[in-house]
Formats: C-alpha cells, structure tokens, sequence
C-alpha cells in the first residue's frame, strides 16, 4: 500500500515538475519579447513553414470534414423533418469547432513533429551550445520566432479551413442532397454571428502557441542522439494533441457556458 | 606558441560537477595564462568536456570558481555572461554546423547576430577567414551537409576565429579525422591561434595532436587533474597515468569505464 502511494506521489511530482519546467520554458522565452534582437526573417520564414507547407493538409480535411457533416447532420435531421438547420450546423460547427481543432491537430502532426525534430537534432549535436558561444540566446533566435509564427499563422489557417469546410457542406447539400443553393447560402449566413468565427480563431491563436510551444520545449530538452529525438517528436505531438482537446473546452466554456 | 606571465588568463579553483549520482569533476584546480595553449589529455568519459563546457559557461558547476581576466563567472546573469562570449570562440567535436545555413552563413554567424555586423561585411570577413583555413570561395555557398568531415572542421575553425576572440576552445578537434587531415587542422589551428594571439584550451585524447598544439598538457582522470607540466615534460613525468595513457598501455592504473559519465 505504501509503495503504491508513493509510486503515485512520486508520479505527480515529477508532472508538477514538467509542469513547472515547462512553464518556465514559455515564461522565459516570451521574456525575450520585451528586448532586441527580433528576427523577423526567422518569424516570416516559420510562418511560411507552419501556415503555407500546411494549407493543402489542412484544406482537405477540411473539405471532407465539411461534407461529412452536412451528410451526417442530413441523415440525422431527416428523423425529426428538421433538414433545413444542415446549413446553420455546419457553418456553426465548422467555425467554432471543427475549424480550429482539426487544423490545429494536423498542424501538431506536421508542424510540432518537424519543430521538435529539427530543435532536437541541433540540440544532440551541440548546435544549440554553439548558438550560445555566437553570443545568441537559443530561446530567443530558436524558440520566440517559432511561438510567434504559430500564434499569427493558425487563425489564418483556420480563416482557410472554415470557408473551405462550409465549402464542402455546400458541396454535399446542393448537389447530393438537393438543397437549393440560395436556400443553402441564407441558411449559412442567418444564423451566423461574429463570436462564432471570433472565438474559433482565439482558439487557434491558443492552439498554434501551444503546438510550437510543445514542440520547441520537447525539441530543446530531448538527450541520447537519434533514439531521443525520435522519443521528442512523439511526445510533442501527443502531448499538443492532448492539451488542444483540453484547452478546447476551457475556451468554449469560457465564450458559450450560460 | 608564446604566453603571457602574471595574473592567469583563466583561473579554475575547487571545480565540482556531478551528474546525478555521477561525480564528473572533483575539486579540479587549474590555471591558464594569457596567450598560452593548455591541451586536457584523457580518456573517454573522464570529464574533459565537462570541464570546457564549465570554463565556457554551458554546464553549470556544482561548487568551485572559474575566475576570466579577473571576473569570477560563475553564476554571472544572463547579460553580462552574453557578453562574456565575446570573447570565446569555441570548436566542437562534431562541427556542431548549422544545417540550415551555408558554410559562408555559418562563419559569419556570430558576427551577425552575436556583434550587429551588417551581412555583406560579415560575408568579407567570412570569406577571408575561410581563405585563412585553406577553402575558397566556391565552397561559401554550400550547405554543411555536402563538405567532408575534415572540411566541416576547417568551417568550424573558420567560425570560431571568425570574431577574432580572446580564447578558443576546441573541443577533440581531430577525432573522426584520418591522419593527415588530424595533421592539416592541427596546424591550422596552431597556425591561426598564433596569429589572434588568443589563449587555447583544448581537450583531446590524441596524443599527436596533444604535442603539436600544447605549451602545458594536464591530466583528467576520475574528475581530478592527475598531473600538469610543460609538453616537453611529459615523457619524464613519471607519473603512471600519463604513462599509461601517452604509450596507450592497456594494462595501469587507468581501468576503462563501461558507462559514460
């Protein structure tokens, strides 16, 4: 019994001490904000990799996610005669929830994966101690940039996922399922209100810190060359997927709990 | 290479370091001065990299002093240790490149974003330093990936005196390296730190390499400094580590480690 609560008590300690090292992580990098050197060529060149390099991953799901739902929300709707709200819970689904989350979890595939990998990569092979003995700061030349670019770029992405994904609900309700398109277009537009589209790209800004930040922290602390920095880049990914459902909740409690 | 009497350029007193349970260095006390080129000699594990790493402020000592022109630096805040860089220039075992810039982008590296020097100036100074190790410019445009090892050595040399530091660090500087490139970069590196003036440090396990660079070879065994002297000394020091290790002995008082430290 005792070894079972200090095998817990020793678990939760060491989450308390990732927790808080992570936590000093972020804190001191955006600490950096506060003085020169900025490298805007690196936020530019980040924002090309995590918002350009991701766009047709996250268009096509975000087309097909868009079809799905209408079909989905058709079959379903068609049991209580209620066919004509699909329109309205597509644009309503896709803006505030399906948009931001699916981006946000291919861009933790794709992106937070590659962070963590090339971070890694520098950091076994003493790059990230010879950025220092250059007299550059590694948190503000290898990380800032990277959180920067992710909380710019995924409300863009997200822009892009939401109309292609009301696109794709469209698609399905005009020419599968015989909606009219007018019809389809009104009943897209009624019922839509700025919070819907504002607190989906509040998520993604939250979401592209959270996949840089993971990816940078995991990248930036991995050690035992190849085996470790394949062991960083699973652990950014899950541990990004898992936070973004988390703080997916928190957000919409914030904006839709009554 | 000629150095500098008087008050030592780096001063390291009581240094301990331990990694978990591990105890790296224990209580090393060792002196450096100004101009001079102190090579660490001893195997695999024995704390030599730790030791640099320590001087140069990447590792964080335990206990111990490591005093530079007079400043003690140990526990220095963030700005003035950025400083403090300045005037190191340092070269890794494995290049330590960056992947995502060329040879000529790397060389100039600490200039640009360590000092504010405007890039084409930068490239100036990195293609004479490139010159000074013996690649041209033909070779500036190329990633790290497509040089040899021995060529991602001279890039690395190249950047560290790229600044023209004070003191260079070069951490096994031919290892990886077939006998005559190990001989080229040590006479590069012999060659270019005359020229600066600038204190060496290095650590190596090649003891060809130890002769050619040192003014005063130390010892580090089991974290402590078992003997230092003059190079010239070192085949009479009768000292059963240093025999050992120069004549590459199997059997001594040195037992190989299984694990790294």
């Amino acid at each position: 019994m005792l070894r079972f609560v200090a095998a817990v008590g020793a678990a939760f300690l060491s989450f308390l001490e990732g927790t808080g090292r992570l936590a000093l992580f972020a804190g001191v990098s955006l600490a950096a904000l506060l003085r020169p050197p900025f490298y805007p060529r690196i936020i530019l060149r980040e924002m090309v990799n995590i918002g350009y390099f991701s766009l047709p991953v996250v268009g096509l799901t975000a087309i097909f996610t868009g079809m799905v739902l209408a079909l989905q929300s058709y079959t379903g709707f068609s049991r209580f005669s209620a066919e004509g709200a699909v329109a309205t819970v597509v644009v309503l689904s896709v803006t505030r929830e399906l948009g931001p989350v699916i981006s946000a979890l291919m861009v933790a595939g794709r992106v937070g994966a590659a962070i963590a990998a090339e971070i890694g990569t520098m950091r076994v092979t003493d790059q990230i101690d010879a950025l220092t003995t250059l007299s550059t700061d590694p948190l503000r030349y290898l990380v800032l940039p990277r959180l920067v670019a992710g909380v710019i770029t995924l409300p863009l992405l997200v822009v892009a996922a939401d109309i292609i994904g009301v696109f794709g609900g469209y698609l399905v309700g005009v020419y599968k399922l015989g909606f009219n398109p007018q019809a389809y277009l009104n009943g897209t537009w009624q019922r839509l209100e700025t919070v819907d589209v504002v607190s989906g790209l509040v998520k993604a800004a939250v979401f592209g810190f959270i996949i840089a930040l993971l990816g940078c922290y995991q990248g930036y602390y991995s050690r035992g060359g190849a085996e470790g920095v394949g062991r960083a880049t699973t652990y950014a990914v899950v541990s990004a997927s898992i936070l973004i459902l988390i703080v997916d909740y928190l957000i919409t409690a914030a904006f839709f709990a009554r | 290479m000629t150095k500098t009497e008087g008050v030592p350029k780096i001063s390291v007193r009581g240094l301990c370091k331990a990694f978990g349970r591990k105890q790296v260095l224990d209580r090393i006390d060792i002196d450096c001065a100004s101009g001079e080129s102190l090579v660490i000699i001893g195997g695999s594990g024995t704390g030599k990299s730790v030791l640099v790493k320590c001087i140069v402020g990447l590792l964080r000592p335990e206990a111990g002093s490591i005093v530079i022109d007079g400043v003690e630096t140990v526990g220095l805040r963030r700005s003035a240790r950025e400083q403090l860089m300045q005037k190191f220039g340092m070269l890794f075992q494995g290049s330590a490149l960056f992947d995502s810039l060329s040879v000529w982008e790397n060389v100039a590296f600490g200039l640009i974003q360590g000092r504010g020097v405007e890039r084409q100036a930068a490239r100036e100074v990195a293609l004479a330093k490139l010159a000074a190790v013996g690649l041209g410019p033909e070779v500036s445009v190329l990633r790290p990936a497509e040089l040899s090892g021995g060529m991602q050595k001279r890039v690395a040399l190249a950047r560290a005196i790229a600044a023209e530091p004070e003191v260079i660090f070069f951490d096994e500087p031919t290892t990886g390296l077939d006998p005559i490139m190990a001989d080229v970069i040590n006479n590069l590196i012999v060659k270019c730190v005359r020229e600066l003036g600038a204190t060496a440090v290095s650590i190596t396990h090649d003891m060809v390499s130890a002769r050619k660079m040192a003014d005063r070879i130390a010892m580090l065994h089991q974290g402590r400094i078992v003997w230092q002297g003059p190079t010239a000394e070192i085949d009479s020091s009768r000292n059963p580590y240093v025999d050992q290790f120069i004549h590459g002995r199997a059997d001594g008082p040195i037992k190989m480690e299984v694990r790294a430290g």
